[in-house]
């Protein structure tokens, strides 16, 4: 009996030790797959990016960056494009982002959870999967005539705006639900109100992952083509818009919302489609900037989620 | 809020430089304000660079293509629209609904061309009516192999590649060749960047694509042009001096621009830059790679547009006309 059950437990070690075995493989072949996928997409990535340096390297000179738009490959240069995508970009970040935090605040804190708070939530999650030139179309439907607001850099950043809203209203909230509910329950258990929970716990505590959202919204809307070019951006203009600093009081100026201009990627659309090879390597510089500057943006994003996360202890 | 703010702000400060602008420069635009064709955007992009720097006046041009530039220009957004064609009835009928006057002036032309791969040595030559077989809407699925178009071409599948719908490069040569504008098989390799359409037939032998000139002369080591047959009978192959003596037709098209006529006839900063733009017209188009007209024809298109008429006089389709009848055409308006 004993004898027989020695054998029985042999058995059943040998049964477990080949299972054991079965398994680190299917884990091993899981993890060369992962890699292989991995590798494979950023060798890819890679080398696209390579290929464009070295296109576009005899144009990574200071008068790219500061030329405007020329009929002549060699003297044509970058500075209407990147001051355009900048002073866009300004706009789309002091709109989308106040309003995308207080939404997404709003939907976690306040929204009491009925049908209505579940029908915003699908329907935000929607609108992040709309493609651009549905955005472009509405935007020009909307901010160009109806509300008469031109083809200018304001319409461009509210259109943009409306690209990255989904973005920071889903990061928002996903951050906001990473706050264990003690924290909540302490601050209003000492007499906080809600206001004062949201302003000293809620967003100091979720800013890490708010501040990912935003960048990675911003490092998608620098890269928007379809939007920009349906709702009018020119794609020649040789001066800049007024500064927004101005040296006398109130140091501040509006003027350059209403002012025409051109981005990034469609200066980098325009040489591309241009029979001459020259203009091809301008092209070839403009995306290298474009991906550098999106990458930097990423970058940023990693750097403050982390030392933010360092931060906090729970 | 925020948005509510800025739009009010922004709506003051319209109304406080229009203020300030508005009695000392009363018939000066502050920008000329440009859109239109892809096609002409380089000729109109070169006036603009050197105009800007000689006279100070700021100079915009966008890319909305030719229907896109209509419909600003028609709405007023644009004072100059660029195009690759004439303007259509319908075109016509909206700038009227806006009170819109316009004059049609005709800046370079363009020689459609047609090439095949740098290993095809059967087409040298076609005619308009083997261009018909191969891309007429009932050659889809039909027309598939090279020895169907002339049956002394070898057994090589043929690969088409050629402009999207959205071009007015497009429009005119199935107009030219097909009869119709717009009417053209559907299986085709279609893309709105003509370097693509390069790409395809260069590395394809039995490929075949159509685009303006200028794309032909960058890539002439990789592509073979073909001799189209003309009105005359002639096989002529697609070159400056063919497209500027009128021999090589019908594919060679006119670009034109269209100008607002009140700001044409009123404006001081759009009649500066008119002028500059037709004086200058020939060697900017030539540089860009577009054919110019010659001397004497831009002197009479000079002529033509002092004379401010309006109108479009392209009522019918303008396929296959010589420089000088298209001045016919425009003077007679």
């Amino acid at each position: 009996m004993a004898q027989q059950g020695k054998a029985k437990s042999l058995k059943d070690l040998n049964e477990i030790r080949s299972l054991i075995k079965k398994h680190k493989k299917n884990d091993f072949l899981f993890a060369a797959t992962g890699m292989f996928v991995i590798a494979s997409l950023t060798i890819t990535l890679i080398i696209l990016f390579l290929d464009l340096i070295i296109d576009g390297y005899p144009k990574f000179n200071l008068d790219f960056f500061s030329n405007y738009p020329s009929r002549r490959a060699a003297r044509a240069g970058i500075l209407s494009a990147w001051i355009g995508s900048s002073l866009v970009l300004l706009v789309t970040f002091f709109v989308a982002v106040p309003l995308g935090i207080a939404a997404g605040v709003y939907l976690e804190e306040y929204a009491k959870k009925n049908w209505f708070a579940d029908l915003i939530e699908i329907n935000v999650s929607n609108l992040a999967g709309v493609p651009s030139i549905i955005y472009g179309l509405l935007a020009l439907g909307l901010f160009v005539y109806t509300f008469d607001l031109g083809q200018s850099i304001l319409t461009a950043g509210l259109t943009l705006a409306l690209l990255m809203l989904p973005i920071v209203i889903v990061s928002t909230r996903e951050a906001i639900r990473a706050i264990p509910i003690h924290i909540r329950e302490a601050a209003f258990a000492v007499g906080a109100t809600r206001w004062h929970v949201v302003l000293h716990h809620v967003i100091p505590y979720a800013y890490g992952g708010i501040l990912t959202g935003v960048i990675i919204g911003m490092a998608r809307a620098i890269g928007e083509t379809a939007p920009v070019i349906t709702i009018g951006a020119l794609t020649f203009i040789a001066f800049l818009p007024p500064s927004p600093i101005m040296p006398e009081v109130p140091f501040i100026n509006f003027e350059w919302l209403d002012s025409g201009f051109t981005v990034l990627p469609i200066q980098m659309f325009n040489w591309i489609s241009r029979p001459q090879h020259a203009f091809h390597i301008n092209a070839a510089a403009t995306g290298a900037v474009i991906i550098i500057l999106t990458a930097l943006m990423n970058g940023a994003a990693i750097k403050l989620r982390y030392n933010v996360r360092k931060k906090i202890k729970w | 809020m925020k948005k509510l703010s800025l739009g009010l702000l922004k709506e003051s400060l319209i109304v406080a430089s229009s203020l300030i602008l508005s009695a000392p420069l009363s018939a000066a635009v502050d920008i000329v304000e440009i859109d239109g064709s892809s096609t002409v955007y380089p000729i109109a992009e070169a006036v603009a660079e050197e105009f800007q720097i000689e006279t100070g006046i700021k100079v915009t041009v966008g890319v909305s293509g030719t229907g896109g530039g209509f419909k600003k220009f028609c709405r007023g957004d644009t004072v100059i629209s660029n195009a690759s064609r004439p303007i259509k009835a319908k075109e016509i009928k909206k700038c009227d609904e806006a009170g819109i006057d316009f004059i049609e002036i005709p800046v370079a032309f363009d020689a459609l061309t047609v090439v095949v791969n740098k290993g095809n040595d059967w087409a040298n030559e076609l005619t308009i009516e083997e261009l018909k077989k191969i891309w007429e809407p009932a050659a889809q699925g039909k027309i598939t192999n090279w020895n169907q178009v002339r049956p002394s071409f070898p057994d090589m599948p043929l690969k088409l590649y050629g402009p999207g719908a959205d071009s007015g490069t497009f429009d005119y040569f199935t107009e030219a060749v097909n009869g119709e504008s717009k009417a053209i098989r559907g299986d085709f390799t279609a893309s709105e960047d003509d370097n693509i359409i390069v790409k395809g037939v260069a590395g394809d032998k039995g490929g075949m694509g159509y685009f303006g000139l200028a794309y032909f002369t960058e890539n002439s080591e990789t592509l073979k042009a073909v001799k189209i047959k003309n009105a005359a009978g002639k096989f002529i192959m697609p070159s400056l001096e063919a497209a500027q003596n009128g021999s090589y037709n019908p594919l060679s098209r006119p670009l034109f621009i269209y100008l607002n006529a009140k700001k044409a006839a009123f404006d001081v900063n759009v009649k500066k830059f008119v002028d500059f733009f037709l004086n200058n017209a020939k060697e900017f188009s030539a540089e860009v790679g577009y054919v110019p007209f010659t001397d004497k024809e831009y002197t009479a298109i000079i002529d033509h547009y002092k004379k401010l008429k309006t109108g479009t006089a392209f009522a019918k389709p303008a396929i296959g006309l010589s420089v000088e009848e298209i001045l016919k055409l425009s003077a007679s308006n």
